[in-house]
């Protein structure tokens, strides 16, 4: 038996100016530019109103600020840093566990699932000081609200995927007498795998969110606390600089997550799945 | 094992069939009788199509076949089939579908090597297996590809290199080359008929395509619905190798002609 050659598919061609494609440059070069616009305008209109900078300190002023408190700055970094990772390993680890929990049978989805809801719409901010009370160890009270908030995308996601198998594929393994363990692991965890780490990247963003609310409500003092910590006492101190420097802290970290999180996603996924293929033409 | 020219008496059942169906029905959940009082022999080595419009059964029965649903009447059995590994008297079975129904996360070999994967058999030999059954669809060479990077004949070759692999008694096809061009059909059609030549295990077709059933086939199965049930069986005498000159010979035109009418027949009943 022989394959025709216009049976074939042809290889896809793709434009490169220095190794990256030029779409790539595009999708770089776009934001790089509008935010260095956006900073132009804001240091120009401080510049020229004389906005004091206890009211809206310009950029460089941020930037200064940071350089110069990067010692003190960079501690309180590490230690959300290490919340965040912390809660998002624990929702990862949880959340894909309990969705193949609720896959073995729609009894314990159905029984479950809610209470999974509840968890997901209470506002973190209001039960954040039960928690802070109820645990002793402030990191571990924090990481439980880091993880409540970061837990449910994951979780969602993972049992959802678990649930889209193709009925077909599904079928074929009934017929080769496939085990529910192989079906677990060849079949329903590769196909539940791009709606895993598309919850892992909601996720990664949340549980930085959770890690500082969680801060702000604990309001623990001390050399060993968060970024958020930092944004309360600049506050209380006016030190407006001091807060945009840490906030400026956290936009990047977050960033920082999502693009790694992407990173994850595609390498895992790029063999194979849509959403990690370049479309031709 | 099995030979070029017509064999005479191709209506005679076999002395022991692969596959028996007695009284055959299903019944869904609804009331709808999908299938009712299907009588039916596969030979060993037969080369069966069920042909009709759609809802008449013919992806039931193939379904019932496969152990993929159970018939809510009538009896199944295979009475020259080996005991598998539990003991129960058990055909190998291979199954295609209308879509390829591939594994989009892994390589065309572990695709064609899931049968075997499942049944336990040790990587090496698995692959070596997998590998040659790919060859055996024309796809050497493409081992390491992934679906995505496939065109739909070849994904479709994918799906027959696996429905082949563990050597199969029994093909059970479901339309398998429907959703393809005209072009890539026959040529897929060409290649079926040469494997199966060659290998010799039995094939149950389902089509709605009266020239393609004929092509292929020893028998058909003219099936007709509401309730779905079998309403003719028509023989195809033509030898085997069949090839281009068949498609377009006067002979072929007459079979096809032939069914035609059946399968009117069989709608209007």
């Amino acid at each position: 038996m022989m394959l025709a050659p216009d049976e074939a598919p042809r290889p896809v061609t793709v434009r490169r100016v220095r190794g990256l494609a030029a779409e790539a440059w595009l999708r770089i070069l776009m934001p790089l530019l509008i935010g260095a616009l956006s900073l132009s305008a804001w240091e120009w209109a401080v510049r020229v109103n004389e906005v004091p900078p206890y009211i809206l300190p310009a950029p460089s002023v941020i930037w200064a600020t940071l350089v110069r408190d990067w010692p003190s700055l960079s501690i309180s970094l590490w230690i959300t840093l290490q919340i965040t990772f912390a809660a998002l390993a624990v929702a990862a680890a949880l959340g894909l566990l309990l969705a193949v929990l609720f896959a073995q049978s729609k009894w314990i989805e159905l029984s479950l699932f809610p209470y999974a809801v509840v968890l997901q719409v209470t506002p973190i901010v209001a039960i954040a000081p039960l928690i802070i009370i109820w645990v002793d160890d402030i990191r571990l009270a924090l990481l439980i609200c880091a993880w409540i908030v970061a837990f449910f995308p994951i979780l969602s996601n993972t049992t959802f995927g678990l649930n889209s198998v193709d009925h077909n594929l599904a079928d074929l393994f009934r017929l080769y007498r496939a085990s529910r363990l192989q079906a677990l692991l060849f079949l329903r965890l590769p196909a539940a795998m791009p709606f895993f780490l598309a919850g892992l990247r909601i996720s990664g963003g949340l549980a930085l969110i959770g890690a500082i609310v969680a801060e702000f409500v604990a309001g623990t003092g001390g050399r060993a606390s968060g970024l958020a910590y930092r944004i309360l006492e600049a506050g209380y101190q006016l030190q407006i600089p001091r807060m945009f420097a840490a906030l400026l802290l956290i936009c990047i970290a977050g960033i920082a997550i999502f693009l790694a999180l992407g990173l994850v996603q595609h390498i895992a996924l790029r063999r194979w799945h849509e959403s990690a293929m370049r479309r031709e033409g | 094992m099995e030979g070029g020219g017509a064999a005479p008496g191709l209506l005679a059942p076999a002395p022991r069939p692969l596959v028996r169906l007695r009284g055959v029905g299903k019944r869904y959940g609804a009331g709808t009788l999908a299938l009712h009082g299907v009588d039916l022999d596969i030979g060993r080595g037969d080369f069966l199509s069920l042909l009709g419009p759609s809802g008449c059964g013919k992806s039931t029965l193939l379904r019932i076949l496969a152990g993929l649903t159970s018939a809510s009447s009538g009896t199944l059995d295979w009475p020259s089939a080996a005991n598998d590994a539990r003991g129960v008297q058990a055909p190998r079975l291979g199954f295609v579908f209308q879509e390829p129904t591939l594994m989009p996360w892994a390589t065309a070999l572990a695709n064609a090597a899931l049968p075997l994967r499942l049944e336990g058999v040790a990587r090496s030999e698995r692959e070596a297996r997998a590998a040659e059954a790919l060859a055996r669809v024309g796809l050497a060479g493409f081992e390491r590809a992934y679906p995505r990077a496939l065109s739909g004949g070849m994904r479709m070759r994918v799906s027959i290199a696996r429905a082949l692999v563990t050597r199969p008694d029994i093909l059970l096809m479901d339309e398998p080359f429907a959703a393809l061009d005209e072009i890539t059909r026959f040529r897929l059609n060409n290649d079926l008929l040469e494997i199966w030549h060659e290998a010799g295990f039995t094939v149950v077709f389902v089509t709605h395509s009266v020239f393609e059933s004929v092509y292929l086939s020893r028998r058909i199965a003219v099936m007709a619905s509401r309730p779905g049930r079998i309403e003719a069986e028509i023989a195809v005498p033509s030898p085997y190798p069949r090839g281009e000159a068949f498609r377009t010979s006067a002979e072929y035109a007459a079979i096809c002609r032939t069914v035609s009418l059946a399968l009117a027949e069989a709608i209007a009943a």
